[in-house]
């Protein structure tokens, strides 16, 4: 019920700021050039259906969804769910990479002090140079080594992903309280007895959330890793074809099937996460 | 007649002067001291303890917070190092103890995992120790007869209540068979009723198998109800002030609290505690 609120409350608005920011692109291009008087009703009209709208309103980005959706075949580039799964791909594949290096560079943090203080910083300094800048260098490089399609854009990725998961792990890794790691030292448990029953286990609840995260951030890196490569395929490709065209409509088109597959995505993370922790109660 | 061997000086005749021969010793402490390094002042958690432990006895370390009750139990456990001394358990070194497996150790808080069953809890030593899957079921489901949990075997820990953790803990540390058995302060954060339910369980338990028993607690009532032996221990620097041997019979039943007999090793008790108070200060 609350969602449905809020989503018809965020609809209301968006038609109401479709009309004012397209109105003055109306009246100088649409009623300005009729013979005829216009009134408020005129006006609402036209902002709601032009062209090239500054804002387009909901029902023109549905209908053009809707139109590509249903009017193209799958296969074709017209069809925007063929641009989806170009881009669910590098993405899944980035998050699959990503996740695993996270894991793995975690487990080497926890288990080496020299590995700990080395590893970090860099890790830390990876993040803060922004990743539109890195896409094109790494797209480059990896085109001149032959490297193109998925790959690339799998690997930004991949470099925005691992980062959530190895600070997640670490702290995860790390979860485990005295008496329960003096327990296993009791037992005499070897330290793979105690990662593998202990820490592995204990880092879950911090290791899922960080999932969905990574995934939505492995979303944004194929999509900007899209953006470079001249805008062959993928729903980046579509935001900057409509840019390059000022087809406004096809600009949002693309965000909102995006920003669906990110709903998708993190949905789909957030039920391996409730297996995950299905028995823990609370 | 070669007396170094004292099997053949026992078969000869030779016996010792009082008593039946001695049981093995499970535990023995000579001089131990813990000594923690501070800013100020170092910090004497022990200072020359001897204690010596046999097998199957039951002992209470009692005393006020800071005497070092558990530290000298998490030393003997290989949980923390001696800073001098010799501490022996079953004539091996603490770490050679710990690796054998020789003792369980129940804390004070339960420390189940809560994403294992009950069942799987029980199992955890048995799997670390690589034996069967099939026998660390089985006897995992037997120790949780013993302690009075038949049937809960699939629930989770966090659907069962305080008491029954620390059932299911000490279940736990049984179920490997160790010979001896470290307990610190394992009923503190229970209710009163529910103490005095574990305690004459505990006691049954330690009936049946006479395990050694190494119980840290700062109950008056509890040392004197379970213990063989009390310990009773004082901090600044920690030592132990008395021990005193408990004159009650080994089988009891919770209504033994009331008899003329716990009175009096409870009022002994209390003045071992009064006094080691007194002592505390002389550093």
């Amino acid at each position: 019920m609350p969602v449905a609120v809020i989503l018809a409350a965020a609809i209301i608005a968006w038609y109401a700021l479709a009309v004012a920011l397209n109105a003055s692109g109306a009246i100088e291009r649409v009623l300005g050039l009729r013979d005829a008087p216009w009134n408020w009703r005129d006006l609402v009209e036209a902002t709601l259906s032009m062209q090239r709208p500054v804002l387009p309103a909901p029902h023109q980005v549905a209908r053009d969804i809707g139109a590509s959706l249903l009017d193209w075949p799958l296969d074709s580039p017209r069809n925007l769910l063929f641009h989806v799964g170009i881009t669910a791909a590098a993405t899944g594949v980035g998050f699959a990479l990503g996740a695993l290096l996270g894991l793995l560079l975690a487990t080497l943090i926890v288990h080496s002090r020299t590995l700990d203080r080395a590893l970090l910083p860099w890790i830390v300094a990876s993040q803060t140079v922004p990743v539109l800048a890195i896409a094109p260098i790494v797209l480059v490089i990896l085109g001149s080594l032959g490297v193109t399609g998925l790959a690339p854009k799998a690997v930004i990725a991949m470099y925005l992903c691992f980062f959530p998961v190895t600070v997640a792990t670490v702290q995860g890794l790390r979860s485990p309280q005295r008496s329960e790691t003096e327990l296993m030292r009791t037992y005499a448990a070897t330290r793979w007895q105690e990662f593998w029953l202990l820490r592995v286990p204990s880092s879950l609840p911090f290791l899922m959330p960080s999932l969905r995260v990574a995934v939505a951030a492995g979303l944004v890196g194929a999509m900007v890793a899209e953006l470079p490569t001249g805008a062959q395929a993928g729903l980046g490709a579509r935001l900057l074809t409509g840019s390059y065209y000022g087809n406004t409509v096809q600009i949002w088109s693309a965000l909102v099937m995006a920003a669906l597959l990110g709903l998708a995505l993190t949905s789909a993370v957030g039920v391996l996460e409730r297996l995950a922790l299905r028995h823990r109660g609370r | 007649m070669n007396s170094s061997d004292p099997v053949a000086a026992l078969a000869a005749g030779e016996r010792p002067a009082q008593g039946p021969p001695p049981l093995r010793r499970a535990v023995e402490v000579q001089r131990a001291s813990v000594v923690y390094p501070a800013a100020d002042a170092p910090v004497h958690a022990l200072r020359e303890v001897d204690l010596n432990v046999d097998e199957g006895e039951f002992i209470a370390l009692i005393g006020p917070s800071g005497c070092g009750k558990t530290t000298l139990l998490r030393v003997i456990a290989d949980l923390e190092p001696i800073t001098s001394g010799t501490v022996r358990v079953n004539g091996m070194s603490p770490r050679e103890a710990r690796l054998a497996r020789a003792y369980g150790y129940v804390f004070q808080a339960p420390a189940l995992f809560p994403w294992r069953t009950v069942l799987a809890n029980v199992m955890l030593p048995l799997q670390i120790q690589r034996r069967p899957a099939a026998t660390c079921k089985a006897i995992a489901l037997e120790h949780l007869a013993r302690v009075g949990l038949a049937g809960f075997e699939r629930k989770y820990p966090w659907q069962l209540s305080g008491g029954m953790q620390q059932r299911v803990s000490i279940a736990r540390a049984l179920g490997f068979e160790p010979r001896i058995l470290m307990m610190d302060e394992p009923f503190g954060a229970l209710d009163e009723i529910t103490r005095d339910r574990l305690n004459e369980q505990l006691q049954q338990l330690w009936q049946r198998e006479r395990r050694t028993v190494l119980f840290v607690t700062h109950s008056i009532a509890e040392a004197a109800y379970l213990a063989t032996r009390i310990v009773v221990m004082s901090p600044r620097p920690g030592r132990i002030v008395r021990i005193i041997d408990s004159p009650l019979p080994d089988e009891r039943h919770l209504g033994l609290r009331d008899s003329p007999e716990f009175v009096a090793v409870a009022h002994a008790l209390r003045e071992a505690l009064a006094e080691g108070h007194d002592d505390a200060g002389d550093e």
